[in-house]
């Protein structure tokens, strides 16, 4: 088998072979490049907004803190049955049931919340303000974190000291330029010591953390009066645990509160994981509109090799006279369709990445990023169909009969 | 070298059947020199495509060196092609977007042969064809002489045994067409065979041995001519 005509042409001659004739008719391979160019840019765009969006749901979600169960006192469904005969009303949830809740082994930490509103008052300045009445387990439970000195300390929840921690504006509105650590501000008819300042982190679902004060749960108590906790939040060790965690804080709760089922819990995560698969569906369907914009690419590289079969069909008949093999031929061809879709892709690639750049340019509080998936099957489809429709025309250009191909001119 | 024993070609036109080849027994020694003329129709070109194993006759037998070769694969006939045979057309069949150069490297790079080899035996078949100062020109910048040159250069870069040439002085001018007929039979006396298809009676005159053909058949044969007898 070792005559010449054995001998293969190696796949780097094909290619030199086919980019030579692309370049014969540019005009015609250019629009073809602009078209699978387009297809993969609309896949890599598409899904990097569509990403994007599920990013920044994400991202707010996981600000709040993770694997959270919010703990809110009364039961919201209704129950049926009859009206009790007397009223009951439900128990408040207190600081000790939350204590209780911890020794679950799949709760992580509590963090136990009483709001209100009131007045604080620094020198002459005095402004109404959201108090929240937390323990120390806030700010990781949070996730928040402290710009200036400490959070509340650790210690017996039911007795705090006289602590506060200001949000930036609080800060800001108070004290202006003057430090603030240290001093004594006036919250409703009580004295507290400001021991740290929150950093900021902008506006989140929920509420700002820069208009806030925090103090701890058993003086928010005193100062509003109210035994009873707003809500509290509880932390699972693990994704795995919360609907766990969910059934203990259930269970122990009913169990202290004389087998009434009188909180609701709500799991953030079950949001979350809802607008998780809502916004991975409607990438998946973005992608899915520029794939199809790929597949009329792919069919604009079969019309152009079919145009570029006819058009040479001297050429081939030459090669064939000369004494190309029928694949040597079907190679050729499939190496121009090749070359056109990848070219086009790695084209397409590049300007929309460009794009997506320029989008996260101007709108930088959005986090788009094409995911490599994206891309990596952007190009796989543009290879693909380019392929898939170069090789009828290029089956066609093998069989041709030599002796007809050459009467052609 | 090459016997055709009893070679018909018919090909089916509106349903009929019109023998292009009928019958055509013809021997072609090694290093012979022959013409085939003949009026339009007659036969002579589908002759030369049969010869060349472009085209396969739907009865009779092909022997190369001995060997049955019509009921070859197609793959099999191109590598035969590619080695033993070199064509030249009427309309040269150059390849408009190649130089000259990569015009005749063409048959090297479908054999797969080593570019630095391939440019090394370009470059000798340009300079013994007289075309080293064409090498980087395009078909449309040669004139119809220095075309055919080129056509020949390829046709013989891979050193075949048989050159076929269709009507290689059809498309030139008098002076052009004597240039490519000494050329094409300086490669004849260097043991190339030679066959010519040929409406011009005086290039046909040249061939040490004369065909004529008329409807598909052979009407007069000079015979075997006096090339090695292989």
């Amino acid at each position: 088998m070792g005559t010449p005509g054995d001998a293969r042409m190696s796949w780097g001659q094909r290619i030199a072979y086919a980019a030579a004739a692309l370049t014969g008719h540019w005009g015609r391979s250019l629009l073809t490049l602009l078209a699978t160019g387009i297809g993969v840019a609309a896949v890599v765009v598409l899904t990097a907004l569509g990403e994007g969006a599920r990013r920044y749901v994400v991202g707010e979600f996981a600000s709040l803190g993770t694997h959270l169960l919010i703990v809110l006192p009364g039961r919201t469904e209704t129950t049926g049955g009859p009206p009790p005969m007397m009223g009951v009303a439900p128990r408040d949830l207190t600081v000790a049931d939350m204590q209780a809740v911890l020794k679950s082994p799949h709760v992580l930490r509590v963090a136990p919340v009483v709001l209100g509103t009131v007045p604080v008052a620094f020198g002459g300045r005095s402004r109404d303000t959201m108090t929240v009445g937390s323990t120390h387990d806030l700010l990781p439970v949070r996730n928040l974190t402290m710009a200036q000195g400490r959070f509340l300390p650790k210690g017996d929840p039911s007795r705090g000291p006289p602590v506060a921690v200001l949000g930036g504006t609080v800060r800001d509105a108070l004290f202006g330029a003057e430090p603030a650590i240290g001093r004594w501000v006036r919250i409703g008819d009580r004295r507290f010591k400001v021991i740290g300042i929150l950093a900021s982190r902008g506006t989140t679902i929920g509420m700002t953390t820069d208009e806030v004060v925090i103090i701890p749960v058993s003086q928010a108590q005193a100062l509003f009066n109210a035994p009873g906790l707003f809500r509290a939040l509880v932390q699972a060790r693990s994704r795995d645990s919360i609907e766990d965690a969910k059934a203990d804080v259930v269970s122990v709760i009913r169990a202290r509160h004389e087998g009434n089922d009188d909180v609701t819990v709500i799991t953030q995560d079950s949001v979350l994981s809802t607008f998780d698969q809502i916004l991975t569906a409607l990438t998946l369907t973005v992608a899915g509109i520029g794939a199809i914009s790929l597949v009329v690419a792919g069919i604009l590289v079969m019309n152009v090799m079919l145009v570029s079969v006819s058009q040479r069909t001297a050429e081939i008949g030459l090669l064939k006279a000369l004494g190309a093999k029928g694949n040597v031929v079907m190679g050729l061809f499939v190496a121009e369709a090749a070359v056109l879709s990848l070219v086009g892709a790695l084209v397409g690639l590049v300007v929309g990445y460009a794009a997506v750049a320029v989008v996260g340019r101007v709108y930088p509080a959005f986090p788009v990023a094409a995911p490599p998936w994206a891309a990596a099957a952007g190009v796989a489809v543009a290879l693909a169909t380019g392929l898939l429709f170069g090789v009828w025309p290029a089956r066609r250009a093998a069989r041709l009969d030599p002796v007809a191909a050459l009467a052609r001119r | 070298m090459i016997a055709l024993e009893g070679v018909s070609r018919a090909f089916s036109v509106g349903g009929q059947e019109v023998r292009a080849l009928d019958g055509v027994d013809l021997t072609v020694n090694a290093g012979e020199y022959l013409s085939i003329m003949g009026p339009s129709g007659s036969g002579k070109s589908t002759l030369l495509n049969i010869l060349g194993l472009l085209d396969r006759p739907t009865a009779g037998r092909y022997l190369l060196d001995g060997e049955e070769v019509s009921g070859l694969s197609d793959d099999a006939q191109a590598a035969l092609r590619l080695t033993r045979f070199g064509f030249v057309f009427q309309f040269f069949h150059l390849v408009p977007r190649m130089t000259a150069a990569e015009n005749v490297a063409l048959p090297l790079t479908l054999a797969g042969i080593e570019p630095d080899e391939r440019h090394r035996r370009v470059a000798e078949a340009l300079e013994a064809y007289g075309l080293k100062d064409r090498a980087e020109h395009r078909p449309s910048e040669l004139s119809g002489g220095q075309c055919q040159r080129v056509a020949i250069a390829r046709a013989t870069i891979m050193g075949p045994q048989v050159l076929l040439a269709d009507e290689p002085t059809g498309n030139l001018d008098r002076h052009s067409g004597a240039q490519v007929i000494d050329l094409l039979e300086g490669l004849n006396r260097s043991g190339i065979a030679l066959v010519v298809v040929t409406h011009d009676p005086e290039v046909g005159a040249r061939a040490r041995r004369r065909i004529h053909m008329v409807d598909g058949r052979i009407r007069a044969d000079d015979g075997p001519g006096d090339g090695d007898t292989r």
